[in-house]
């Protein structure tokens, strides 16, 4: 079992968390938005998997390089 | 006249009112947040307020702690810019029951301007040209049924929106229902109204839309056209003056047609007519802007007036300039801080932020050395405008401007305006809306 980091590209707050922990994702499923400079940005899965941990909240401030999500496959 | 104006907005549009005002020996009020405290116009005005928070509600969409301001310090008027509260017709009306002049249209504008459907329907009755478009839709059945008298692709637009905000294209029957209820979604988040309605989804189309001006007495003149039609996700990167490799004849007649309408309207301030052509040259209104535009620049350049001057002095009560000639090329370039690749967008310090200072070359920006880009507003950092006598030296100045404006600590997306610059399709005037895409398209190709 190997565990895969999802992190932030952006500086921003988080909009919506669309997936919770134990949830099986593919890669390129949305997990979260973020919204920073007034635009929606989508956070992909990074590969197929379990969603074991989502890291932050609705309205959250996050930074760039931010760990956001764990997937474990 | 006005002796002192406050200005409810940010950035760019900020620094630029606080310069019209100056010429026009009017006082200056600026208010800014916490994370524009460092803001070159904050010194440039004559006097500077700080607001509380940083997001936009609790600062430059605080109506209370902005009108408690302009109270305070005695000012006469109220410029919005663009964005933010400039097309709020409750604030308008606010601000003219207590007292100040909102330069701008009358609140009744933005109110009827500011509902799509309705603003669709008043200016189509005027003898503007429309593309098929929905009511709005309040059952999926209205929409099947909209669906299968004009087929498809459609587009599900949010009726109080703007900026391509909340749009979604839909190509066949089982994606009207989710992109419909994702459109309310996001249209009950970011705009007063949450409704939604459907048109008729012109693909590769030209974004191309007509400055208006008009007085309080019911005369309406335009200030021609500009080409808007280079954007990504909706959002303008690249305009121009007058539109290229169309017919121009056709262009003078659709903003005639608009000034017009907009007499018959008794329409009242700046607004601009946007439109989009096909590509077999068919004209379709798309909405009206009651407000200044990012990309005014542009007409100024051509025109040579100064239309944040006008709006304050026809605010007043003022006239229109008598004669209105087109003269030279201009062209305006958005240098946005975002990812070039990823466009996503990018923060930090400017520590280095140099514009160029060259020949026939005009910037806007409302940022300086040093100072930080935040996550909390839109990620433009500055316009670079520049003219010329033919379109290709006007595209040559902006090109070597782009490349000598000098940015570092935050990633900017001036190498793609420079590809777009140097595309052979644009520099032959074959401009439409997914003319980036295929800039990117080709480029990722080369690359692989």
């Amino acid at each position: 079992m190997a565990k895969h980091n999802v992190e932030s590209e952006v500086t921003g707050n988080v909009w919506k968390v669309l997936l919770e922990a134990g949830a099986t994702v593919e890669a390129g499923d949305v997990i979260i938005i973020l919204e920073s400079m007034k635009m929606e940005i989508p956070v992909e899965a990074t590969v197929a998997g379990t969603l074991v941990e989502v890291l932050v909240a609705p309205e959250e401030q996050v930074e760039e390089d931010q760990v956001l999500a764990v997937i474990e496959n | 006249m006005l002796k002192k104006i406050l200005i409810a907005n940010r950035g760019a549009i900020a620094r630029r009112i606080v310069r019209a005002c100056s010429e026009l020996k009017i006082q200056s009020v600026v208010v800014y947040s916490p994370a524009d405290i460092q803001a070159p116009y904050i010194a440039e005005a004559t006097e500077a307020y700080p607001l509380t928070g940083n997001a936009s509600k609790d600062s430059y969409l605080d109506q209370d702690q902005i009108m408690a301001i302009a109270h305070k310090c005695g000012a006469d008027g109220i410029h919005p810019g663009y964005g933010f509260m400039s097309e709020n017709a409750d604030f308008a009306q606010r601000v003219i029951d207590e007292g100040l002049i909102f330069i701008g249209p009358s609140p009744k504008w933005l109110k009827q301007m500011g509902d799509k459907v309705s603003a669709r329907a008043m200016m189509s009755k005027l003898g503007m040209p429309v593309f098929p478009g929905s009511e709005l839709i309040t059952h999926i059945a209205e929409a099947e049924a909209f669906a299968q008298r004009e087929g498809f692709p459609l587009v599900v637009k949010p009726a109080g929106g703007g900026g391509g905000m909340g749009m979604q294209v839909v190509h066949e029957k089982a994606q009207l229902a989710p992109a419909l209820s994702q459109a309310k979604a996001i249209a009950s988040k970011a705009f007063a109204a949450s409704g939604v309605y459907l048109e008729r989804w012109i693909e590769a189309p030209r974004h191309i839309e007509f400055q208006i001006m008009a007085d309080q007495q019911g005369n309406a003149i335009h200030l021609f056209e500009r080409e808007c039609s280079v954007q990504r996700r909706h959002q303008k990167l690249i305009e121009e003056s007058p539109a290229p490799g169309i017919d121009s004849q056709a262009i003078l007649q659709q903003a005639q047609a608009s000034a017009e309408i907009c007499a018959k309207l008794g329409y009242d301030n700046l607004g601009t007519v946007e439109t989009l052509f096909t590509p077999m040259g068919e004209v379709g209104f798309l909405e009206m802007n009651t407000r200044i535009q990012v990309e005014h620049g542009v007409t100024e350049e051509v025109t040579g007036l100064d239309l944040v001057q006008l709006q304050i002095t026809l605010a007043a009560g003022g006239s229109l300039p008598a004669q209105v000639k087109c003269e030279g090329f201009a062209i305006e370039a958005r240098l946005y801080a975002e990812d070039p690749e990823t466009q996503f967008p990018s923060t930090g310090t400017l520590t280095v932020f140099r514009p160029p200072k060259l020949f026939a070359v005009r910037v806007e920006t409302g940022y300086q050395e040093g100072q930080a880009v935040s996550q909390y507003y839109d990620p433009m950092l500055a316009k670079i405008i520049a003219k010329g006598t033919t379109r290709a030296q006007a595209i040559g100045r902006l090109l070597i401007a782009l490349k000598a404006f000098e940015v570092q600590g935050v990633r900017t997306n001036a190498s793609l305006l420079i590809q777009v610059l140097q595309d052979p399709a644009f520099l032959r005037g074959e401009v439409d809306t997914h003319i980036i895409q295929r800039i990117q398209n080709a480029k990722n190709a080369g690359n692989s």
